[in-house]
């Protein structure tokens, strides 16, 4: 059950929401769509689903061209970001509902329905009214009329984004094992970076209607293809400054600077943007190698393990995410300690020229 | 202060009732009394105006042809603005907001403006004197209004809800039978609620459009003089009776009411 988007473009009112994407997703895959708010996320989502058709390109399903079939003909599952279920059906019949329209038995619908509340805790609340629910019960219910027909491709739409804290990390540890045992191919959108690790399988890096970079998620991290691909996959933003080499020299000013380590001697001479993630700038030195930033303090967050620090150096506005407590007060002019051996070269077009030595 | 602060509201009741409780002692007293003397409660106590409608056809009949214009009315309104409403508040289209906000303008002309050409219309194609006349001619303001009412309702269900149901694998007509107008129920019974009252108080157009066959009961409560004279007894019961259907149809709809309200549509 593969599914393959061909060269779709989707323009609204004169304005290109999606720009020519190629996809392939393989069967029994999980895949993330990384990217922020109004990246287009949704649009390639209900375009997969069915919901709303490409301006042009093709969508196969199975090798199959379903470009032009409805929804209803296509067996796809999605969850929203709302909590969106029948207001006037109970949870049972939420749940069946699928299954009503699929033309299966009573009996049938009983025990699927069933299973799939036992497996997502809400066997109890069978009766009840989705108003009658807490946003996370709600969101079960969700996903059990998702995943209660055997769909061949089920999207799941920022499902975790409105729920509080400690249920999105209970329901987000359930979410592959739901998976598990299915051929469907799974599409799962976020803006949140830790999210596409975290649930692994691949990522597809998604920017202002492009898709930037896809593969799997841990390697797109620690080899992001272009400077946009690693800005998306970052949560603080990654820090970039404009750098030259010259020699065996790498500068940012007159007064920062390091010699060429590792991979970076093989660079041609030239201008490059430089990026490094927040946790690699730090206010304690991590070892000799590492530069040393003059930064003005714009905001400390403390809380309780970790410190995130915005500052401005170099002009730009940097972050530096580290553990421990290290209060600053707005303003004040601070040194931090910057691990350039991990930071990411990329040339004038964006593209990745060197990457990080040993991994990130 | 505090210990007056029942007062006005209390006056306010007493002021609103007043007529209403005048109106009720007075269906109960003989037309000599009302005429005669001022008494606050009937000396002669009588149930015979409301008998005299009960029994009389020309009077009975007057809420009959009634109920069942409003009734009329309220389906063929309903019909037509429910597709309407969903047009509107799922799809853009070209000139839908200059569209929607026309619509509401044709509540702003009084009935009286329209009575005189759909009279002409009417008895050109032989639609006088019949109760889907009268329904017709009064879907002029209450389709405007149902749609007015009836978008609201249906921009606060999200369209996330739509998409569920189609990938659920509804088909249009099925979600929109099955799914969609039991979310919006009471949106439709508020839309339903007003298309009855505007319907059903409705003097000018009912009384130009009908002559006997489907007269209603407002028209026929403005024969106050009759040959023995005025019969203000008569007049108040049937008053009375006039009031109750409303008071029925507003109990049951009265928390729904308030959601319109809440959404600013009513």
């Amino acid at each position: 059950m593969s599914l393959e988007l061909k060269q779709v473009v989707k323009r609204v009112d004169g304005q290109t929401h999606i720009h020519p994407v190629d996809l392939v997703l393989e069967p029994g895959s999980f895949n993330t769509l990384l990217g922020t708010t109004l990246a287009g996320k949704t649009t390639l989502m209900q375009i997969m689903a069915g919901l709303e058709k490409p301006t042009s390109g093709e969508i196969w399903f199975n090798g199959r061209n379903v470009t032009g079939v409805a929804v209803q003909k296509r067996n796809v599952s999605m969850v929203h970001q709302l909590f969106i279920n029948y207001p006037m059906m109970n949870v049972f019949d939420n749940i069946a509902s699928p299954l009503k329209i699929g033309g299966y038995s009573a009996t049938d619908i009983k025990k699927r329905v069933g299973e799939m509340a036992e497996l997502l805790h809400i066997s109890d609340l069978l009766d009840r009214r989705p108003s009658e629910l807490s946003g996370g019960q709600q969101q079960r219910t969700a996903m059990a009329r998702a995943l209660v027909k055997q769909s061949d491709l089920i999207l799941l739409d920022e499902p975790l984004a409105n729920l509080d804290f400690k249920l999105r990390e209970d329901l987000r540890d359930q979410l592959p094992r739901l998976f598990a045992r299915r051929e469907c191919v799974v599409v799962y959108a976020t803006t949140e970076p830790v999210e596409a690790l975290l649930l692994g399988g691949k990522t597809v890096a998604v920017h202002e209607g492009k898709v930037v970079q896809f593969g799997v998620s841990s390697q797109i991290y620690h080899q992001p293809g272009s400077l946009i691909s690693a800005r998306v996959f970052s949560e603080p933003p990654i820090n970039t400054t404009t750098v030259v080499k010259t020699g065996n020299k790498i500068a940012i000013n007159e007064t920062v600077h390091w010699a060429c380590q590792g991979s970076t001697k093989q660079l041609p001479d030239g201008k490059y943007t430089l990026a490094i993630r927040p946790h690699h700038v730090t206010p304690v030195r991590p070892h000799k190698t590492a530069i040393t930033i003059d930064a003005i303090v714009e905001v400390a967050e403390l809380s309780g393990s970790e410190s995130i620090i915005h500052f401005e150096a170099f002009g730009q506005s940097w972050v530096s995410q580290s553990h421990g407590v290290h209060p600053f007060a707005n303003g004040e002019k601070a040194k931090l300690f910057a691990d350039v051996s991990k930071a990411f070269y990329f040339d004038a077009e964006g593209q990745i020229a060197c990457s990080a030595d040993g991994g990130i | 202060m505090k210990r007056f602060s029942w007062l006005i509201p209390t006056i306010y009741i007493l002021f609103l009732m007043l007529p209403i409780y005048w109106l009720i002692t007075m269906s109960f007293k003989t037309t000599n009394e009302i005429l005669g003397s001022f008494t606050l409660f009937p000396q002669k106590f009588t149930l015979a105006n409301y008998k005299t409608i009960f029994t009389d056809p020309t009077w009975y009949w007057g809420y009959f042809n009634s109920i069942i214009y409003v009734s009329l009315n309220t389906v063929i309104s309903l019909a037509a603005a429910l597709p309407a409403a969903y047009a509107f508040s799922r799809y853009r289209f070209l000139g839908d907001k200059h569209l929607f906000f026309w619509l509401l303008t044709n509540r702003m002309a009084p009935a009286a403006v329209f009575a005189l050409p759909i009279f002409q219309l009417y008895s050109s194609v032989s639609l006088f004197d019949t109760h889907i006349a009268v329904a017709l001619a009064h879907t002029l303001f209450n389709i405007p209004l149902s749609v007015w009412i009836l978008e609201g309702f249906m921009s606060g269900v999200p369209r996330q809800l739509d998409d569920t149901a189609y990938v659920d694998g509804y088909s249009f007509p099925a979600f929109f039978t099955r799914i969609f107008i039991p979310t919006i129920a009471s949106g439709i019974g508020v839309a339903a609620f007003f298309c009855f009252m505007f319907s059903w108080v409705e003097l000018l157009l009912a009384k130009t459009l009908t002559a006997v066959y489907a007269k209603p009961i407002a028209a026929i409560m403005t024969r106050t003089a009759s040959t023995s004279g005025y019969e203000l007894g008569l007049l108040a019961a049937a008053g009375t009776l006039t009031i109750i259907p409303g008071a029925i149809v507003i109990y049951f709809v009265r928390h729904h009411i308030a959601r319109g309200f809440a959404l600013g549509r009513v």
